[in-house]
């Protein structure tokens, strides 16, 4: 009964807690600029089922395509011993789902235990990849000690949450053997059944051990739950959310600031009056900090988990320049989430002098990108670092006056002979003079 | 890369060409005469004035002509898209040029719009619709790509390229941008040749280095150019043609070509470039 009563306690605490955080990360996701994309729901659906759910893109890499792969399975699958386990805190009974499932419930536990073994496989695997080949993918100058700690503190706490369900199992097998108690016999065991000879004998030490490792299996869950919004990890959740909301159109294509056409119109027309701008609307073209990002940049900031995969193909971050898409999405969010703590501690209208771009994103940053799409094809959950970069040229053009001035020459040719190059429009069709 | 050969109309070589003079119709003197062309051929800024790329723009017509297909350009009432001041931020000069090229497009009545640049391309196909300009907009490798497949077009009577290993880099506004991949390897394949990729290509085909405005000011501090880079995946496959599609990618290959001495081996030349030389227009 105590049993229960701390189980329930732990398990609202921990429920509360974790959508007190979720809660804080969606308003810090709207404080960004509005942006429709409600737009053709049924496409949507279908991209969200093919790129997040299927992982489609994935696949680009192999190897670490079919690893995730397991733990992703595993994750969704053992959601089901999740919720068991949860009914049998909160009840006090002892796998409740065996008597009602019959043999359907020995295979499912098999199924677990199979993926457990391929899941803790993975993530082994992983921590090598990352702590001793050293693949490149998982270095650079934004992986600094916490998102590599990050990393490493997500692939062992999965380790050991394994290593506990597979231990609890092993402990029950060998309880069920000996016809103890509650311990009905409930299944083959295939996994555990191996591992039940290193474990003691006594039924004594067994339940200990079983019961030690249910709790650590499911506080373990639960702290994990927690500590997924202040972790990269949080794109288990949001990847699905962050592919809906993709932008559905071509990579080539740029939006066409409205802002600027009414003012381009008035230009060109005097007779033109624009619109009185949206309530609420920043007259600021571009973006100088995150506020002035959309809403979906921001989600793509909490959906990055600095896979790398977007830095990895960048042509200007392969021959060593300082741009590094994933970081752009990581100061995105180390960013939002500052001005987040701002507004909960200093009420919403504080500035702490602080800005997305030159505080973290330099000029040189965005100055060398190509604006090539790499990384936006390259990213798994449809993330769009050059949409971010965009938009801190923009401000540095359009508000701040600073482009390089290589371009400033090209704006200054394109103005006066409409073209990039100092030539006349006059002798734009010379090439055709019979050659 | 900030400057191109600003020498413009120098006496280049037409190898293998019947070297036929030939007269560019205008939009202009169409509308005089009571005609519309079948196409509008944009021919860009670097198509207009970049040495090289003025080679391409005249293979282009030559192979309108070739087929005879119907088609006018604007000449000196050609202005530039507006793309490299939209990728580099200045979305004021980019509407600016944008409009008033639309005005332009509109009052010819322009329907149908080919160009000799994935930057041009991308820019009036997805870009002019939203400011009021609507046009069917193909980039020249799918106007050969149908054209072959029409039957219009093939490669005969021409050079040979047989013996080559051709590789296509692509352009980043083309593929990524646009999802066209295969017209312009189409023109490849009707080569008696032998067609090798780069480990890089199609969506993951890597940057020549000039999008995004970097074609008119000099990189950012690092370790390598990017087009560098480049060329040394197209040495690694020991191709001798590497096949390109956009005059800046053009430019770009060249010098990288140059910077690893690789002239005598290895040819930077464009799908349209190609297509003439097979069918010696």
């Amino acid at each position: 009964m105590i049993g229960q009563l701390i189980f329930i306690i732990i398990l609202v605490a921990a429920i509360y807690l974790f959508s007190k955080n979720v809660g804080k990360i969606r308003r810090n996701i709207l404080l960004g600029k509005d942006t429709d994309r409600s737009d053709q729901p049924a496409k949507r659906w279908r991209i969200m089922a093919k790129v997040a759910l299927g992982q489609t893109k994935m696949v680009k890499r192999p190897v670490a395509a079919v690893m995730h792969f397991f733990i992703y399975v595993g994750f969704i699958i053992i959601n089901l011993e999740v919720m068991e386990i949860m009914i049998d805190g909160i009840f006090g009974s002892h796998r409740v789902f065996s008597k009602p499932l019959g043999s359907l419930y020995g295979l499912l536990i098999g199924s677990f235990e199979v993926l457990a073994v391929l899941v803790l496989t993975s993530c082994v695997v992983f921590l090598i990849r990352r702590n001793i080949i050293h693949l490149k993918r998982f270095s650079g100058v934004e992986m600094t000690e916490w998102p590599k700690s990050d990393a490493n503190y997500i692939l062992c706490i999965e380790i050991l949450l394994m290593t506990a369900f597979l231990t609890m199992n092993a402990a029950d097998y060998k309880l069920q053997a000996l016809h103890f108690g509650e311990y009905i016999k409930a299944g083959n065991f295939p996994v555990s059944s191996l591992i039940a000879p290193l474990l003691p004998s006594s039924a004594h030490a067994l339940v200990i051990t079983e019961r030690v490792c249910w709790w650590f299996h499911i506080c373990g869950i639960l702290a994990f739950l927690n500590y997924l919004p202040y972790s990269k990890h949080f794109h288990i959740l949001l990847a699905f959310p962050n592919v809906y909301y993709s932008n559905l159109s071509l990579k080539g294509k740029f939006t066409n600031m409205p802002s600027v056409t009414n003012e381009v119109k008035a230009m060109l027309d005097p007779s033109f009056t624009p619109p009185a701008p949206a309530e609420g609307e920043v007259s600021r073209f571009g973006a100088k900090d995150v506020t002035d990002l959309t809403w979906k940049n921001l989600m793509e900031a909490y959906t990055c988990t600095e896979c790398g995969r977007c830095t990895s193909v960048c042509p200007a971050n392969i021959t060593g320049k300082l741009l590094s898409p994933r970081k752009i999405m990581m100061d995105t969010r180390d960013r939002i989430t500052e001005v987040g703590k701002n507004i909960d501690m200093n009420g919403k209208d504080h500035d702490d002098g602080k800005t997305l771009l030159d505080t973290y994103i330099t000029r040189e940053e965005i100055w060398a990108c190509t604006s090539c799409n790499a990384c936006v094809e390259a990213c798994p959950v449809n993330i769009n670092p050059l949409e971010i970069i965009t938009e801190l040229r923009r401000y540095s053009v359009m508000e701040d006056a600073q482009a390089p001035a290589s371009l400033n020459n090209m704006f200054g040719n394109m103005e006066n002979n409409g073209a990039p190059w100092k030539y006349s429009q006059a002798d734009r069709f010379n090439w055709a003079e019979n050659k | 890369m900030e400057d191109i050969n600003p020498e413009v109309n120098g006496n280049s070589e037409i190898e293998n060409s019947k070297s036929e003079t030939f007269k560019v119709p205008t939009m202009a003197e169409m509308l005089a005469e009571g005609k519309e062309p079948e196409i509008l051929f944009w021919v860009g800024c670097a198509g207009s004035f970049d040495e090289r790329a003025q080679k391409i723009t005249r293979d282009i017509c030559k192979i309108l002509q070739h087929v005879g297909m119907s088609y006018a350009v604007l000449g000196t009432e050609e202005s530039c898209t507006g793309d490299p001041a939209k990728r580099a931020g200045n979305e004021f000069l980019f509407q600016m040029q944008a409009m008033t090229n639309i005005e332009v497009l509109n009052g010819y009545n322009i329907k149908k719009i080919v160009t000799g640049c994935p930057h041009c391309f991308n820019t009036i196909k997805n870009e002019y619709p939203g400011l009021g300009g609507t046009y069917e907009v193909i980039h020249h490798t799918q106007l050969i790509q149908q054209l072959i497949d029409e039957g219009k077009l093939k490669a005969e009577g021409g050079e040979s390229f047989k013996g080559k290993r051709i590789t296509y880099h692509d352009p980043c506004y083309l593929g990524r941008g646009n999802n066209v991949y295969e017209a312009p390897r189409r023109a490849l394949e009707i080569l008696d040749t032998e067609l090798v990729e780069m480990k890089r290509c199609k969506s993951n085909g890597l940057c020549c280095g000039a999008g995004g405005a970097q074609m008119f000011k000099e990189a950012e501090k690092g370790n390598k150019e990017i087009n560098d880079e480049r060329i040394d995946e197209v040495i690694s496959i020991n191709a001798t043609v590497v096949a390109a599609a956009c005059p800046f990618c053009m430019t770009m290959l060249t010098d990288g070509v140059k910077h690893r001495d690789k002239e005598d081996e290895i040819k930077v030349l464009d799908i349209a470039e190609i297509t003439v030389r097979a069918n010696r227009l």
